[in-house]
């Protein structure tokens, strides 16, 4: 059985920075992996352990330099990755779910898994799309926000729970092969080892071009542009304290004093 | 032009957000002239179809299929209806289940997708305002094409109000069984306990800002001197420092109490859903930027670590 798992490498800015265009400047942005991935790894991986001949195979659309970051993924026990990158994508371009998936499903294509898990949204854009929409590009079945899931790779269904809003989980049995979009808290994510890490400097990572995946540039056409960045006008009436710790804090202390609190 | 809305249901009830849809496509309906359309799909959609006449709804279409949520019923009743109606925009809820049809329904179509709008406007074509980065920034996404998809996050519109004159229509949307490859087989409640967080007063909520399972000693120090009850945002539950039931927001609980203290915590949108209504917010961050100090009354931009520790100080004193 086969596993892909759609990975990102995203940003997260620094409490001051500032725009560049239609990014943030460089200087204030850190890259990691996204948060919902690495519970999506991680499920993979537990997968790969709990059944026989499971290879887990990542994918991501990134960069060279988002390579250190996909390999923090096989140091967690994923088998090899696939990074889709061409001259025809920009590093600063938003890509619509829609583009995201059309690479994507030209990967899972070729490689053919049983199932592929996405995390539920990434941390940067908070899309919330992607996977859903490569299930739907290539006609397999999916569930988005999974946070339990029960794989009867025999029987070829996915018992899965769906994380509704207000504390209220939906039960759903799921036809495989599937996209299953992953949330955070479905288990708990392992650090790699130090084994993991030398390992995973000679686990194979691809590089893959849109032609090595059987598509043009015309595969990153989209209708959608995005046309400016900006910081939000604080809508915050919020009565700052300023001073040091112990003069904020007995700031506070009073108000919640005549609150009432701790009476 | 024509704006299709479709309207969200659970377990018997209309969901908040199906009438937020209607202000949203009453706005855009307005901005050229052009009708609103409604959609509302399985359960019992008569009384779905009286509930959603609000004033300025042109026509409700109906599809009666199975009770609940399923998505390949939704993906195949919508995308027919939106083929049918050719609306300029098909507007969605941003919910856990508008996740689960809003893409496929725009992939069948055709349409492009702009997810989590908090603004939208229309002027020779659609735009749409959505946040990254957690808040910290907007981005407006222009759409060229003739007709686009938009999912709209909750809470951003008002409800719509007043009675309409709507017409309604059912729809005969044929869905193909062979099709509907998941099965919902029941419904589970999570985040019982010994604890109800939404019966509290006074809440002190600690997030990622904590860092370490260890620290969560201050936090607690500090709740015992206030006598208030610990929650907080979902990081710290998933790690499973603190249990379900102690998470606040959009898959936790939705809380009301006179005081809430968020201490480490950015202000979220799922986060904010489950305690925007607190009598008074109290944000403790070291982040100016930080989305919290939007909604908070009173705030102090400083390291948790350095502020806790003063307060519990100078509240005894
Ligand atoms: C479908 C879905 C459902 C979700 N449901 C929920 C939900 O119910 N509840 C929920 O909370 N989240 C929910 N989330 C997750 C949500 O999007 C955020 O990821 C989460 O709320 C972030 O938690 P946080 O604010 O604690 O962490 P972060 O966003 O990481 O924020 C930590 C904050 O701590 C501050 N900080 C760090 N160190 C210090 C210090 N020393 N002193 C002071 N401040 C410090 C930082 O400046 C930062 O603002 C959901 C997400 C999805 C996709």
């Amino acid at each position: 059985m086969k596993v892909l798992v759609t990975v990102k490498e995203v940003t997260a800015v620094d409490d001051e920075f500032e725009i560049d265009g239609l990014g943030i400047d460089d200087r204030y942005v850190t890259a990691d992996l996204n948060e919902w991935d690495e519970y999506a790894v991680e499920e993979a991986v537990q997968l790969s352990e709990s059944l026989d001949d499971v290879e887990v195979v990542t994918v991501t659309i990134g960069p060279s330099d988002a390579e250190e970051t996909i390999r923090q993924a096989l140091a967690k026990g994923a088998d090899r990755a696939i990074r889709v990158w061409d001259d025809a994508l920009d590093d600063d371009a938003m890509l619509d779910p829609a583009t995201k998936a059309r690479l994507l499903a030209a990967v899972a294509e070729q490689e053919d898994p049983d199932l592929i898990l996405t995390g539920v949204q990434s941390a940067d854009d908070s899309l919330g799309a992607t996977g859903v929409t490569l299930a739907d590009q290539l006609g397999t079945e999916w569930a988005a926000v999974v946070n339990a899931l029960d794989l009867d790779a025999q029987a070829g269904v996915a018992h899965v729970h769906r994380e509704l809003e207000g504390g209220v989980e939906e039960l759903t049995d799921v036809e495989l092969p599937a996209v299953l979009t992953i949330q955070t808290g479905i288990n708990d994510p392992r650090y790699a080892s130090l084994r993991g890490i030398r390992q995973a400097q000679s686990k194979e990572l691809a590089e893959k071009t849109l032609a090595d995946i059987g598509l043009d540039a015309t595969a990153l056409d989209s209708p959608i542009e995005q046309t400016a960045l900006y910081e939000p006008e604080s809508e915050g009436g919020a009565t700052l304290y300023e001073g040091t710790p112990e003069e904020t804090a007995g700031e506070l202390a009073g108000l919640l004093a005549e609150r009432g609190v701790g009476q | 032009m024509t704006v299709l809305a479709v309207a969200e249901h659970r377990r018997g009830e209309l969901r908040d957000v199906s009438h937020e849809l209607v202000t949203a496509g009453r706005e855009l309906a307005d901005a050229t002239d052009g009708d609103l359309h409604v959609a509302v799909v399985s359960g019992s959609v008569e009384e779905y179809a009286d509930r959603l006449d609000r004033d300025g709804v042109d026509v409700i279409h109906t599809v009666a299929h199975g009770e609940e949520f399923n998505h390949d019923v939704y993906t195949q009743a919508v995308t027919q209806l939106a083929e049918e109606i050719d609306p300029t925009v098909l507007l969605m809820p941003q919910s856990v289940n508008g996740l689960d049809y809003a893409p496929a329904v725009a992939n069948r179509v055709g349409l492009p997708l702009i997810t989590d709008a908090v603004d939208l406007a229309y002027d020779d074509g659609l735009t749409a305002t959505r946040e990254l980065y957690g808040s910290k920034v907007e981005t407006t996404i222009d759409s060229h094409a003739d007709s686009t998809a938009v999912t709209i996050r909750p809470a951003e519109w008002p409800a719509a109000e007043g009675s309409g004159d709507a017409t309604v229509e059912p729809f005969e949307a044929t869905i193909d069984e062979s099709a509907i490859r998941s099965t919902v087989t029941g419904f589970q409640e999570v985040g019982g306990g010994d604890v109800d967080i939404s019966e509290a007063d006074v809440l002190v909520s600690i997030g990622r800002g904590i860092e370490e399972e260890e620290n969560l000693d201050l936090i607690r120090d500090l709740a015992d001197t206030l006598d208030a009850t610990l929650s907080a945002s979902r990081p710290i539950v998933d790690n499973g420092w603190l249990p379900k039931n102690r998470q606040v927001g959009q898959s936790g609980k939705v809380v009301t109490p006179d005081v809430y203290i968020a201490i480490g915590i950015s202000g979220a949108v799922q986060h904010v859903a489950g305690m925007k209504g607190a009598d008074t917010i109290v944000a403790i961050n070291d982040d100016p930027n930080a989305p919290i100090f939007d909604i908070a009354d009173y705030g102090i931009v400083d390291d948790l670590f350095d502020v806790v520790p003063a307060l519990i100080e100078g509240f005894e004193s």
